[in-house]
């Protein structure tokens, strides 16, 4: 299962760069989506997998009893979809609100803060 | 429960909610100036402890170490948290007449306290996931600074920040998933005992490379700079003093920490790139302020520069190095979120920030002229101003090492910041304004809460150029503890966590970046 779920971020991220060296900055917004979830995954593979067997305490015990799934990585890959979920969130209304007020979503035409060309 | 290590972080949280509840009224701006003035009470009293008790550390929940969320305070994030609430007073103050009312109802004193809150948090954490959701918190703090007056260079501006800050984080985020497979661990401590025992050396260098470059890009280092111009002056001025005071200096601290405390496995080769790195942001930082007119624009290149002092500092790794780059990283908070807020008032007074079409402000207002050159000679390292010593360490610790080359771009690149900002003095100061404006200071409406932070942040700038020594021993106390870590192991672990003795860090880096650079 690791190294099918490795392969699936080398995907992923292989993707998203591709996505992310477009002109188009909504082609960007989704090479940054992918490659936020190839960060979440390589966390998840990173706490190493162990199947059919949840982290569940028995009756009367204080700790579960044999090996068991790690339940950290979860509780962290959780933690960064929420955050990364509003930060998208964010990014795709600054989109919006660039290409309503700059008239375009290409970068290289997103230039009212930068210096004016010379000649 | 460490109510002192936790106050410094609730105080800006309970401060945001209270801004944004009365945000529709004139008196959430003074409240944000009431929460910072007891934030600044609570890091002095946390930089009390520390001095008296070394480093100190709480677990938050009292899960015990390696299991639940840490926040330790060493020197170094003790006399961070004390400068950004000195920072935040400053800015809280010129906020007063800096906001308006519009900007203020959209909730600006709220996410102004998030992100000071958020700079609080990256600087006492002692858990790296932590730190990655403090990093988010200051993040989505700032997104909202930045584009809060909405119009299209803030938009345009926000684009490019938002969209290499984003990358930098998940790359960051992606590290921290690696390291954790590699070691089980994300408290930093234990990080630093486990590395030790990781099979494969190499991986470790791959994942502190990781790091390395998403640090960078939140300290504007060499070749991943580019947001930073980019954005940093299009928002508001009391916004753009607190992200160039603050914002990159995260990135730098974060840099400082985790390869002094975790990633000291291969000094010889991750060392060596943060050299060259360092050569480079200093030289095309302040190569890029040379092509530019704005003034804010100018002042932002120069951000670029300093930031290679400190990063130059980590690089060579010895005490005194570290030493220099600690005393230049609170110097330059000061200096730098100064000259923005000068910045602000010159814009005020002159109707403009290109420089080459204001000027008058030495003849009318010779009072915000002197105010404008200390922070303007600090910067640039003259003496006796707080600069030259933070420059002076840095490059006799390049001269210690033999690094003959990294200390003469080091005094150039001094050099050619007092050409900008002699740019700035002949063509903002000295020359009449091309239309004729005389720009008074005493007709400037508000200018008691704009002058005031920044009389006291050059005052401060003057104390550490006047009184270096207790600064200098601070910073060097302050390195002795980054360079050995058994301080802070013990005190977030227990003191039976060390078993091994910990090999002296001192001889390792100078031979081995010798070698290299010869």
């Amino acid at each position: 299962m690791e190294p099918l779920l490795s392969i699936l971020i080398g995907v992923l991220v292989a993707a998203s760069v591709y996505l992310m060296l477009a002109r188009n900055l909504m082609r960007f917004l989704f090479g940054l989506i992918l490659l936020s979830n190839a960060a979440n995954l390589a966390i998840f593979v990173s706490g190493r997998m162990t199947a059919g067997a949840p982290p569940l305490v028995p009756d009367g015990l204080d700790e579960p009893v044999g090996v068991v799934a790690n339940a950290l990585p979860q509780a962290l890959v959780l933690t960064a979809i929420v955050i990364g979920f509003g930060l998208f969130a964010f990014a795709l209304i600054l989109a919006v609100r660039a290409y309503r007020s700059l008239g375009t979503l290409n970068t290289d035409e997103m230039r009212v803060a930068e210096p004016k060309e010379q000649g | 429960m460490s109510w002192y290590l936790s106050l410094p972080l609730i105080l800006p949280f309970v401060t945001a909610i209270i801004c944004y509840l009365l945000r529709d009224r004139a008196i959430g701006a003074w409240i944000s100036v009431a929460g910072s003035a007891l934030g600044l009470v609570a890091a002095g009293v946390l930089m009390a402890l520390v001095l008296d008790h070394g480093v100190v550390a709480g677990q938050m929940g009292n899960w015990p170490a390696p299991f639940g969320i840490t926040l330790v305070a060493d020197l170094l994030s003790a006399v961070m948290v004390l400068i950004t609430a000195i920072t935040a007073l400053a800015v809280a103050i010129y906020a007063l007449s800096d906001v308006n009312a519009r900007h203020g109802s959209l909730g600006y004193h709220a996410l102004f306290q998030i992100l000071i809150a958020g700079v609080t948090g990256a600087f006492l954490t002692g858990d790296l996931f932590n730190l990655y959701v403090w990093f988010e918190v200051m993040l989505i703090a700032s997104f909202g600074l930045l584009i809060i007056n909405g119009g299209k260079e803030q938009i345009d501006g926000g684009v490019k920040y938002v969209a290499l800050n984003l990358v930098s984080t998940i790359l960051f985020l992606m590290g921290i998933g690696l390291l954790y497979g590699q070691t089980g661990t994300l408290n930093m401590a234990d990080l630093a005992l486990k590395v030790q025992d990781v099979e494969n050396q190499a991986l470790l260098t791959v994942i502190a490379m990781m790091f390395m470059v998403a640090f960078g890009v939140k300290a504007a280092a060499f070749p991943v700079f580019f947001w930073l111009p980019a954005a940093y002056h299009t928002p508001s001025f009391s916004v753009s003093a607190v992200f160039a005071g603050l914002l990159t200096k995260v990135g730098v601290y974060a840099l400082m920490r985790m390869f002094t405390l975790v990633f000291d496995h291969d000094i010889g080769y991750t060392h060596t790139i943060l050299l060259w790195v360092a050569c480079f942001t200093m030289v095309t930082g302040v190569l890029g302020a040379a092509a530019q007119s704005d003034f804010r624009k100018i002042l932002s290149f120069h951000i670029i520069s300093q930031i290679g002092y400190m990063i130059l500092g980590l690089a060579i790794y010895t005490p005194l190095a570290l030493v220099g780059a600690v005393f230049y990283l609170v110097h330059h908070i000061i200096v730098k979120a100064n000259l923005f807020l000068i910045g602000g008032i010159s814009q005020r007074l002159t109707g403009g920030s290109d420089v080459y079409k204001i000027g008058g402000l030495y003849k009318s207002s010779p009072f915000l002229a002197v105010l404008f050159l200390i922070p303007a000679f600090s910067l640039a390292g003259f003496p006796p101003l707080s600069g030259f010593w933070a420059k002076y360490v840095i490059v006799k610790a390049s001269l210690d090492e033999g690094l003959w080359v990294v200390a003469f771009i080091a005094l150039a690149v001094g050099l050619m910041t007092i050409y900008s900002m002699t740019k700035i003095w002949a063509e903002a100061f000295w020359k009449p304004h091309p239309d004729g404006i005389e720009p008074k200071l005493s007709a400037l409406p508000g200018r008691a809460a704009l002058l005031i932070p920044v009389i006291f942040l050059a005052v401060l700038t003057m104390v550490i150029g006047l009184m270096p020594d207790p600064f200098v021993e601070f910073a060097t106390r302050s390195s002795v503890q980054l360079l050995d870590s058994t301080a802070y192991i013990t005190a977030v672990l227990g003191e039976d966590a060390i078993a091994v003795p910990v090999p002296d860090l001192d001889d390792i880096p100078t031979t081995e970046i010798l070698e290299v650079e010869q």
